[in-house]
């Protein structure tokens, strides 16, 4: 809690300078953040949508960094699942409703994929999950921009604004007249919890953490550890999937190249900023959606640019960062006085 | 230019590295210092060249005192070390490396490469990318760039490890060159036949204190016995093995990165202790993962009873009822940061965790063995004796082949008898000991047998009731008595 305090009072001071050298009231600024993010039904309803992607992805990766995998690769993960999501609800006839099902399943599946591909690329190849997930997110971002201009081009035009609108019956039901669906808050809700339980109670999530402690050790007391390692990218890599179908089928009702839009990078400073523990996820990932989708309003209403946001976020990472880099230091000086 | 160690003390955690170490060494000296691995002596030769500051004590050099905790300070006062792989920068070239963080200009740089390489034998292209060069050529680039820079005492940690025959006695004869000008050489080594080859003069350290100094050449019996202890108990547990063999080794050979073994043949009975001896890098740390089945075998059989488990991998010897303690406690067996419970619930659990369960378990253990600390304290903060405590009730219930690396390495008294009379009592049901150590008395008061490893073979394998200290000795020095 001290932690937190520090690297609160520590960003809210960058943050400050920032805003002030830029020639805005920090007060008035955070003011137009908050109103821009929670002012009216419809902004809540934004934010949630923003929150219910970022929180997932952010989900899958507790799972990858407890094994020691550094997983960069979420964001061709959260493309996958979108071009395997569009896939099916382009294609696959019957009840909107079943259709709709089997999207998000599929998305699960193709992030999946996705995410065993960069751990076979470790466990097999040999290559860092760090470069093969950047490398895979770069051919997953080629073939989405591909398939939106090629093979799914809108009837007479390619254009990288995305595909033709999938049949409304397939968009998922939002709730009063806001572009807020349920779907995607609860089933957030749900993996949070899951993941939660995986890492704390099962056997799996044990096997996991050792993995992700000391290979040789975990070699020792008889932990496969491939099966474990592959385990935990299709956690990681089925949760950023859905994350893509939800955007896909939630908001964008088509598929868009840049449908990951940075939130596999973005997932990540959520993970950081949670210190690894899920159950600040939820709260963390609403703070980063909330900026994200206010910042729009500090162009609109301040005149300042919008990735001023983005600058935010990234301070207030970099801030909790350092004090817990800060205070592991102060540990490790502790414990060689002790010596 | 007198060398001069007084009472240079190192702690570390629980561990006294160094205990009022000194030592006097005239110039002109090829003086070694021996010592089994962990003894110290690379905690001695780390503070000698400012890479470590001591805890107390004093380096003076010629009455002059070297300021310690400062590589940089250590060098300009004359004293330089020659590290196990040589600091070199890899794409950089020679004269590159030779003027780092020096103000040698390139010419002169080139000049004293090549004339003073000529002088000692070495042939080396200021040119070449360090990358290019073998281990032994790095060294010797390092060697005269530490002569360039005015260094009087060179210590030398291990530098035979990755070089050729060729280059060591390239080696050896600039060593006796340098000697014979009057510079200090310092040689640090666990290989007898080395120093007694070089030097003329020996130190040995045994944890942390200096056990002897001798003049070389010596008998390499008296050496050993200072290296590893003299036996004082004089009694043993041995009992001898139920007569049932249970372990059954042929013509067995593995090659590794830097040991190999070749054409081992052992056979050890239920309840038998087998105690495996020998100067460290003989072969006795691949024998024991090759038994565990941690390491792949090239030749040979491993048979556990009837079943054949010749390179069947880990899990299918742990299934076997074979479990490996091994010597790295943090590094290899233990988890940082995971709790005693979670150490054994993964070592003990079932398929489902059961926290309450889990808890118990680690309470009975922390109980049974008088481990300091609680069910949710994470591992990396106990004290050695008490991780090592934890690697014991990570141990199954039944194991039938107890493989161990110096069990009681770096542990007080109190714990290295817990640790022996948990183990002594395995024996009783039949669970056959394999242990590898570089204590005498306890290869001596723990084993039945002692097998001595030499040069990556058993050389013998000796009664332990009957053998005394010199044939022991005589034995891991690689001589067969008969």
């Amino acid at each position: 809690m001290k932690r937190a305090a520090l690297a609160g009072g520590a960003s809210l001071l960058v943050a400050s300078i920032l805003l002030i050298v830029s020639g805005t009231n920090p007060i008035e600024a955070t003011g137009v953040l908050i109103s821009g993010s929670f002012g009216t039904s419809d902004k809540i309803a934004d934010t949630i949508m923003a929150w219910a992607p970022l929180a997932l992805a952010a989900a899958g990766l507790v799972v990858t960094f407890s094994a020691g995998l550094w997983n960069i690769g979420v964001e061709g993960q959260v493309i996958a699942g979108a071009i395997t999501a569009t896939a099916v609800a382009r294609s696959m006839g019957g009840p909107g409703w079943i259709v709709m099902a089997v999207a998000l399943l599929a998305g699960f599946v193709g992030g999946a994929f996705w995410g065993v591909l960069a751990g076979l690329l470790r466990t097999r190849g040999g290559v860092n999950e760090i470069f093969g997930g950047l490398g895979l997110g770069f051919v997953a971002q080629a073939f989405a921009t591909y398939l939106v201009i090629g093979p799914w081009k809108r009837e007479g035009i390619a254009s990288t604004s995305g595909t033709d609108l999938f049949r409304e019956d397939v968009w998922l039901p939002t709730v009063g007249g806001t572009r807020l669906s349920l779907a995607p808050v609860v089933v957030t809700i749900g993996v949070l919890w899951w993941v939660a339980w995986i890492l704390k109670s099962t056997r799996f999530g044990l096997e996991l953490r050792a993995v992700g402690k000391n290979l040789a050790s975990a070699r020792l007391v008889g932990i496969r550890s491939e099966p474990v390692m592959l385990g935990a990218f299709v956690i990681g890599g089925g949760t950023a999937g859905l994350a893509g179908a939800f955007v896909t089928m939630g908001i964008q009702h088509k598929l868009v190249p840049a449908v990951a839009g940075g939130r596999g990078f973005l997932a990540i400073l959520v993970v950081l900023l949670a210190a690894f523990a899920p159950r600040w996820i939820a709260p963390v990932a609403l703070f980063f959606a909330a900026i994200s989708v206010g910042s729009s309003q500090l162009n609109l209403r301040l005149d300042l640019d919008s990735s001023l946001g983005g600058v935010l976020q990234g301070v207030v990472v970099l801030a909790a960062v350092l004090v817990a880099g800060w205070q592991l230091q102060r540990k490790i000086n502790r414990q060689e006085e002790v010596r | 230019m007198t060398l001069r160690i007084d009472q240079i003390s190192k702690r570390f955690g629980p561990v006294q590295a160094n205990d009022a170490i000194s030592l006097e060494v005239q110039p002109g000296a090829l003086h070694a210092v021996l010592g089994e691995n962990g003894a110290g002596k690379s905690t001695l030769m780390k503070i000698l060249s400012g890479f470590q500051d001591a805890d107390s004590g004093s380096v003076t050099l010629d009455g002059a005192a070297v300021s310690l905790g400062d590589p940089k300070a250590a060098i300009a006062s004359g004293i330089g070390m020659l590290h196990q792989d040589p600091l070199v920068v890899l794409p950089f070239t020679a004269i590159q490396n030779f003027i780092l963080g020096t103000d040698i200009d390139r010419a002169e740089a080139r000049r004293l490469i090549v004339e003073t390489g000529q002088r000692l034998g070495f042939d080396l292209d200021p040119d070449r990318v360090a990358r290019t060069m073998s281990v032994g050529e790095r060294q010797q680039l390092e060697i005269v760039r530490l002569l360039s820079l005015g260094v009087k005492v060179l210590i030398l940690d291990e530098p035979t490890s990755g070089i050729s025959t060729g280059q060591r006695e390239l080696l050896f004869a600039a060593l006796r060159t340098l000697a014979s000008e009057g510079l200090i050489v310092l040689f640090v080594s666990h290989k007898l036949e080395e120093v007694l080859d070089l030097c003329r003069s020996v130190t040995v350290i045994r944890r942390g204190t200096v056990v002897g100094e001798r003049p070389l050449p010596c008998p390499p019996e008296a050496l050993v016995e200072m290296m590893f202890g003299e036996i004082v108990t004089g009694t043993t547990h041995a009992t001898g093995g139920h007569g049932t063999p249970l372990l059954r080794v042929a013509n067995l050979h593995v090659t590794g990165r830097r040991q190999t073994i070749s054409d081992v043949n052992l056979l050890v009975d239920a309840g038998e202790v087998l105690g495996v001896a020998g100067l460290e890098g003989s072969g006795q740390g691949p024998l024991l993962r090759a038994l565990a089945g941690l390491d792949q075998t090239t030749e040979g059989t491993i048979n556990l009873d009837e079943s054949d488990l010749t390179n069947r991998g880990h899990r299918s010897f742990m299934a076997a009822g074979v479990h490996f303690l091994p010597a790295g406690r943090l590094e290899e067996g233990l988890f940082p940061d995971l709790t005693i419970a979670e150490h054994l619930e993964l070592a003990l659990g079932d398929k489902t965790v059961d926290w309450g369960r889990a808890d118990e378990r680690a309470k009975s253990a922390i109980e049974r063995l008088s481990i300091k600390g609680a069910p949710n304290d994470p591992v990396e903060g106990l004290s050695g004796g008490n991780q090592q405590r934890v690697l014991l009730a990570m141990m199954p219930e039944r194991v039938r082949l107890l493989l161990m690396e110096h069990p009681t390495r770096g542990l007080d008294i109190e714990s290295a008898d817990v640790v022996w009379t948990q183990l002594l009592e395995r024996r009783t049901e039949g669970t056959a000991i394999v242990f590898v150590s570089a204590d005498l008395d306890e290869l001596v008061s723990a084993s039945d047998r002692i097998a001595v490893c030499f040069d990556g073979r058993i050389l013998d394998i000796v009664d332990a009731n009957t053998v005394d200290a010199n044939q022991l000795g005589s034995l891991i020095g690689g001589q067969v008595t008969a």
